[in-house]
């Protein structure tokens, strides 16, 4: 691995400083150890996926940095300060969004009001002003509706604004997903599976989104993927998980070339 | 025809100017953008137009320069056209679901120097096929996402040729060039879609423009409180006559919706006045609603069918102004209340004062429910070398099988041969670089050929058009043979997926006919009829007796043409196979190619003339895996009831 120098990428991305640092990560459950030691970073402005085989601990890492489950050894740092162990809504309010594996949208809520709900973290009026509904509170709702208005535009979901999410088929709760997490303006954005069950026209589709959110918005991005064309299209640096362990780090091309990512994960190739 | 003598408008520009000073504090455009509907008074778009011409001016765009606009139906993108206008260009519209080469063509063939695009996919689009493009200098596009790392060399965002524009106080060579215009001047110039061949420019003038509009506008009495969407192609020469011709001349608003996905919903918000849309979406909204009555509960069901009904006995008579009794007259009012006036409110029709379609044979019952419904919707017939209108339907006088009788302004006359040629200010200028197209089109005497057979009907004075002029064929008596008139019949049945007709050069006509496997497949199951494969279920008895049944009823209707009498179908077969392009039966796009299937099933046809009451044939079909196989079948020979014709009384 390179040094933390900032650098542009073949495509003109601007990649900075380290954002996310996980050092010396160690979680357990009772006697499993899910983690084991696992250091890696994320660059500002960088996709980043984390691969591996079923049950390898990407989402618990995912879960780590969300601060879902706190690891019972080693230090979280974001944005050059070690992070305490937080409540997950401290930690969306550092600027860190998520998606899940299985959605977890409000089904009886419409898509524009699921998405608003993205901008709680951005909300400063309280439950009374908000009630009533005057002066502050409406032109802070105005402000957000704006923003989600642009994010609606982004993903092209206009159609479905008012329809309850519980009627649409899957690929568009996926992207209205991703539509809630855009709407908290996250520095960093954490993708848990977000292809898994798609057709390839779905994957595109997202595909194009994830690398659009990036570029735009300069969205730091970090991944988990099952689907190695994707992962390797998509991503700048990938990070390969096996029973807990690290046991890969760097480009999709390194990681490809690695002889213990391809003997635990890839498969041996047959000459 | 006269130039307007009073020093009236001559180009859209002085339209537009026209507009500022009586309505300028009117809606002209709008669009919904981020949710919200946006919009635009005339002066507004006014200045937004003078800002992108003065920007145009920047760049370098020279009088008679050609710039193409493409891109989805936005605000900005009109008022490009109006820009191009303004400095003496010509718009070029193109269609935005072209392909690379299309574009390639059209941008080469016209040597336009700009082009003005929506979003990215356009830009694409031409950069794909820019080197190949010596003359194309620019390209000014509208949404700049996904272009931020494009090289910027030789493209500008459409705001910033305007704000360059509005920089540079240019506004006095603006108006210069656009006092300088003339109504024999070129308005605009459209490439027709090119099913035959490669795509042809029509040269349309400012008269040609502006006379159409007044004409059509005056016809249908046309508002400046009229409401239209505009979502059909902006290259196609109706959305440019009903979204920049008649919105000028009228001066009403022009609605732009979100995205091609949100055109239903947008629709509902906007509730045009005026609307025009092809067969296809009155299709696809009646399916729409049909599947959700289907799936509504018992009650909802029978309000439904009962005031439905009451609909289509009354609603016609009331449109059309004919006497209707009190009883009938309250009945349809509690329809309205119950069942239509939800319906159309739903379907986004509800203030709909003037409808049209056209562009193909739209099915009577399709008709039927809109005009039940209360809406009046009415078909007209058009090319763009007309600017297109050639007839349509007045209020009071819609049926669905004429297409109305000749716009204002326009002349008919039917060739020996059937063919439909019409005369009217709309006549276009020219093919553009194609003498040989124009002259081959328009006679020296400005008639131009349609390319359809048709006739006018005695008494009514409307036209009916029955077929391409070249599959018109002659009967061995001498009767007219018209195969896809009768064809389209057939199909309207739901039935009835496809039908192909023989009798040209014979004594009596005969058909094969395809059943719909959805339809029948529906009905057998509703009947508790088993079936193992479509061969079996197309030779069922109790589905030829069907068959049969819409057989005979086409004929009564087709004798009651003293001209068409001669198409009846005497005997017909239903095909053990759907026609497939795969086998080369149909083209791509489901027309049916006469010549590939007369040759493949010549043992069927010989055997619907030889008298046989059956068939067994063998027919080699390609599977989708490209493997070809066999399938044998042995096919019933159905007679149909020949109805008799009616002869023509007191023709004097």
């Amino acid at each position: 691995m390179d040094g933390v120098a900032p650098y542009v990428t073949a495509d003109g991305r601007q990649i900075g400083g380290v954002l996310m640092d996980m050092r010396g990560i160690t979680l357990r459950f009772g006697g499993v150890e899910a983690i084991k030691n696992i250091s890696f970073d994320i660059r500002e402005g960088e996709i980043r996926a984390i691969i591996g085989p079923n049950g390898a601990g990407k989402s618990s890492m995912l879960n780590v940095i969300s601060g879902f489950y706190h690891p019972q050894d080693g230090e979280v740092w974001f944005r050059g300060e070690k992070r305490p162990p937080m409540k997950p809504y401290q930690v969306a309010r550092l600027g860190i969004a998520r998606t899940f594996q299985n959605i977890a949208l409000f089904e009886g809520m419409s898509v524009l009001d699921n998405i608003m709900t993205g901008r709680l973290t951005h909300m400063k009026t309280g439950l009374l002003a908000q009630a009533i509904w005057k002066g502050k509170a409406e032109a802070e709702e105005v402000a957000n509706r704006e923003v989600v208005e642009k994010i609606i535009d982004f993903l092209e979901i206009q159609a479905i604004r008012k329809t309850p999410v519980g009627r649409l088929p899957y690929g568009l709760k996926k992207r209205v997903e991703l539509a809630r997490a855009l709407a908290a303006e996250p520095k960093l954005l954490l993708l848990d599976e977000p292809m898994a069950g798609m057709n390839v026209e779905e994957k595109e589709d997202m595909s194009r989104f994830i690398l659009d959110v990036n570029d735009e918005f300069g969205t730091t991005i970090a991944l988990i993927e099952h689907d190695m064309g994707v992962v390797m299209d998509l991503s700048d640096r990938v990070v390969v998980m096996d029973y807990g362990r690290k046991i890969g780090d760097g480009t999709p091309d390194e990681v490809r070339n690695n002889q213990e990512v391809i003997d635990a994960y890839l498969g041996v190739a047959h000459e | 025809m006269h130039a307007p003598a009073d020093g009236g408008p001559v180009t859209i520009p002085d339209l537009l100017a026209r507009n500022v000073a009586r309505h300028g504090t009117k809606p002209a455009y709008r669009e919904k953008e981020f949710g919200i509907w946006q919009s635009w008074t005339w002066a507004q778009a006014a200045e937004q137009i003078d800002a992108l011409a003065m920007g145009l001016l920047t760049l370098g765009a020279d009088a008679g320069d050609h710039i193409a606009v493409s891109g989805r139906n936005r605000p900005a993108l009109y008022w490009a056209m109006v820009a191009a206008q303004r400095i003496g260009c010509i718009p070029v519209p193109l269609y935005a679901e072209a392909a690379a080469e299309e574009i390639a063509y059209a941008l080469d063939h016209c040597g336009a120097r700009f082009a003005v695009v929506g979003d990215q996919e356009q830009v694409d689009k031409i950069a794909d096929v820019r080197d190949g493009l010596t003359q194309l200098e620019h390209v000014i596009y509208l949404d700049g996402r996904g272009l931020r790392k494009y090289d910027h060399a030789a493209m500008t965002s459409y705001a910033d040729v305007q704000k360059a524009g509005r920089a540079s106080g240019l506004l006095d060579q603006v108006n210069a060039r656009s006092a300088a215009r003339t109504y024999d001047d070129t308005c605009v110039m459209l490439y027709t879609s090119g099913t035959t061949g490669r795509p042809k420019g029509v040269v349309l003038s400012n008269r040609n423009v502006i006379e159409t509009s007044k004409n059509s506008a005056e016809f249908d009495h046309l508002r400046p409180d009229d409401e239209v969407l505009a979502y059909l192609p902006m290259a196609w020469v109706g959305d440019f006559i009903f979204s920049v011709g008649q919105a000028m001349w009228t001066a009403f608003c022009v609605n732009c919706p979100e995205s091609a996905e949100t055109m239903q919903l947008d629709l509902r918000e906007i509730g045009p006045t005026y609307f025009f849309a092809p067969p296809r979406v009155f299709e696809q909204q009646l399916t729409n609603v049909m599947i959700r009555m289907e799936d509504a509960g018992r009650f909802k069901k029978w309000l439904f069918h009962r005031y439905m009904a009451v609909g289509r006995r009354v609603g016609p008579l009331l449109l059309d102004g004919k006497d209707v009794s009190t009883g009938d007259r309250l009945n349809y009012l509690l329809a309205k209340l119950l069942v239509i006036g939800p319906l159309k409110n739903t379907l986004g029709l509800s203030r709909v004062r003037v409808g049209y379609t056209a562009g193909e044979a739209i099915g009577p019952e399709i008709f039927d429910f809109y005009r039940a419904l209360g809406i009046n919707l009415k078909q007209l017939y058009g090319q763009t070398e007309a600017t297109v209108f050639i007839t349509q339907q007045p209020d009071g006088e819609v049926r669905s099988d004429t297409v109305g009788v000749p716009s204002p302004g326009v002349e008919l006359k039917i060739a020996e041969n059937g063919e439909v040629y019409y005369r009217s200010p709309g006549v276009f200028v020219e093919y553009y670089k194609n003498p040989e197209s124009t002259a081959s089109t328009k006679d020296a005497e400005g008639w131009v050929a349609t390319g359809d057979a048709g006739f006018i009907e005695e008494g009514t004075g409307h036209l009916r058009i029955i077929d391409r002029a070249k599959d018109v064929g002659k009967m061995a008596d001498g009767r007219l043979f018209a195969p896809k008139y009768v064809e389209n019949k057939l199909k309207f049945y739901p039935n009835i997926l496809e039908a192909v007709m023989f009798g040209a050069n014979r004594a009596f006509c005969t058909a094969f006919i395809n059943i719909d496997l959805t339809a029948v497949g529906n009905w057998a199951e509703r009947n508790n009829i088993a079936y193992s494969s479509y061969q079996e279920l197309s030779q069922h008895p109790r589905v030829l007796d069907m068959i049969l049944g819409h057989v005979s009823e086409v004929n009564r209707s087709v004798a009651a043409d003293p001209m068409l009498a001669g198409c009846q179908v005497h005997r017909f077969l239903v095909l053990h196979k759907e026609l497939d392009a795969d086998d080369g039966e149909m083209t791509r796009t489901r027309k049916v190619r006469r010549r590939i299937v007369k040759e493949k099933f010549h043992d069927l046809i010989a055997a619907l003339y030889g008298g046989v009451p059956e068939i067994y044939t063998e027919t080699e079909v390609t599977y989708e895996d490209g493997r070809k196989g066999k399938i044998k079948a042995t096919l019933v020979i159905c007679d149909a009831e020949v109805a008799e014709e009616q002869h023509k009384v007191a023709a004097e």
